[in-house]
């Protein structure tokens, strides 16, 4: 369950996190709340799966290089192929999608040969070959989602 | 470029921030730095746009919002940034990037995400989006996700660093 002071949280401070020596005491005070409430909060949120983490938001192609690649796969091997490309650890996220292509994921690197070396291994151990899109304008800037979080 | 310190920073505030009453003091002696050059690093890595955002990752799925679009359109060259920077206002979109064509099979050029508690939510939205940026007329697909094999947000380590999404 949610509490009043988890929903402040996840709303408020997916920017702008303080950087201060004591941000969960500044959080506090802002809340009316005690740093010992603010921390075993978050804590909670981490326990129940509803927060990644507590980080950095870095743009893509600003450190390293990645790309959003798809591939085209016959249902009847897409959990297989899946777990083929989910082992690779440059892929950090891998989605089936309703589509033809029907599965898409972000393969990140640290140079452009790296990653085409990651993306041509993927083609030779599934047998598919792979459709790269890598990002060409950004149109976003703040990566913060409003959430609704009346009960419903 | 950044240097090795900002990275092993970098690297070591994606594993989280701990939650203690120190944590930056924490994350510095993890990699040898004090608590104000952790601080003053991180302050700058903000202002430069390396770090994009820094707070609370949360988990769309976990907190109802299951369903998940990826709407694409192909729009002529010279009209697809100023869409982009239309569609990119609206409150429900959570990613708008252009990205190349891949020949006849995937003609699209502009990607944007949108996630709602429903797929009903999620078409009224889109139906909103292509009113208010015009993109009726142009070509487009809905990709809805189904199942999540992997998602690991961006983890950077020293010889792998991540992105947003791609």
């Amino acid at each position: 369950m949610l509490t009043p002071l988890h929903k402040r949280l996840l709303n408020d401070y997916q920017r702008d996190f303080p950087l201060s020596p004591t941000p969960y005491q500044d959080i506090a005070l802002e809340l009316g709340v005690s740093e010992e409430d603010v921390i075993d909060a978050f804590v909670e949120l981490d326990e129940q799966d509803v927060i990644t983490r507590i980080g950095p938001v870095i743009p893509p192609n600003r450190i390293g290089v990645s790309t959003l690649a798809a591939i085209a796969v016959p249902e009847t091997e897409l959990e297989a192929v899946a777990q083929i490309i989910s082992a690779y650890p440059e892929v950090n996220h891998n989605y089936e999608r309703e589509h033809r292509f029907n599965l898409w994921f972000v393969v990140i690197a640290a140079d452009a040969q790296h990653l085409a070396q990651v993306l041509a291994d993927i083609e030779q151990q599934t047998g598919y070959p792979v459709m790269s899109l890598p990002l060409m304008e950004d149109y976003f800037i703040d990566l913060s989602f409003k959430l609704d979080l009346h009960d419903d | 470029m950044i240097d090795t310190l900002d990275q092993r920073l970098l690297s070591a505030i994606q594993q989280g921030l701990p939650m203690s009453p120190r944590p930056y003091a924490e994350l510095g002696a993890q990699i040898g730095l004090s608590e104000s050059e952790v601080l003053a690093r991180l302050t700058a890595l903000k202002q430069d746009g390396l770090i994009k955002r820094l707070g609370v990752i949360v988990k769309h799925r976990q907190l109802g919002y299951r369903a998940n679009a990826m709407v694409v359109w192909d729009i002529p060259d010279e009209q697809v940034q100023h869409i982009g920077q239309m569609i990119s206002r609206l409150e429900f979109v959570n990613l708008c990037y252009r990205r190349p064509r891949h020949g006849a099979t995937w003609p699209y050029n502009l990607f944007c995400m949108i996630h709602g508690k429903s797929k009903e939510t999620v078409l009224q939205q889109l139906a909103l989006l292509e009113q208010a940026c015009h993109t009726q007329a142009f070509p487009k697909q809905v990709l809805f996700s189904r199942r999540c094999f992997k998602q690991r947000g961006a983890i950077y380590t020293k010889s792998e660093p991540a992105t947003a999404h791609g």
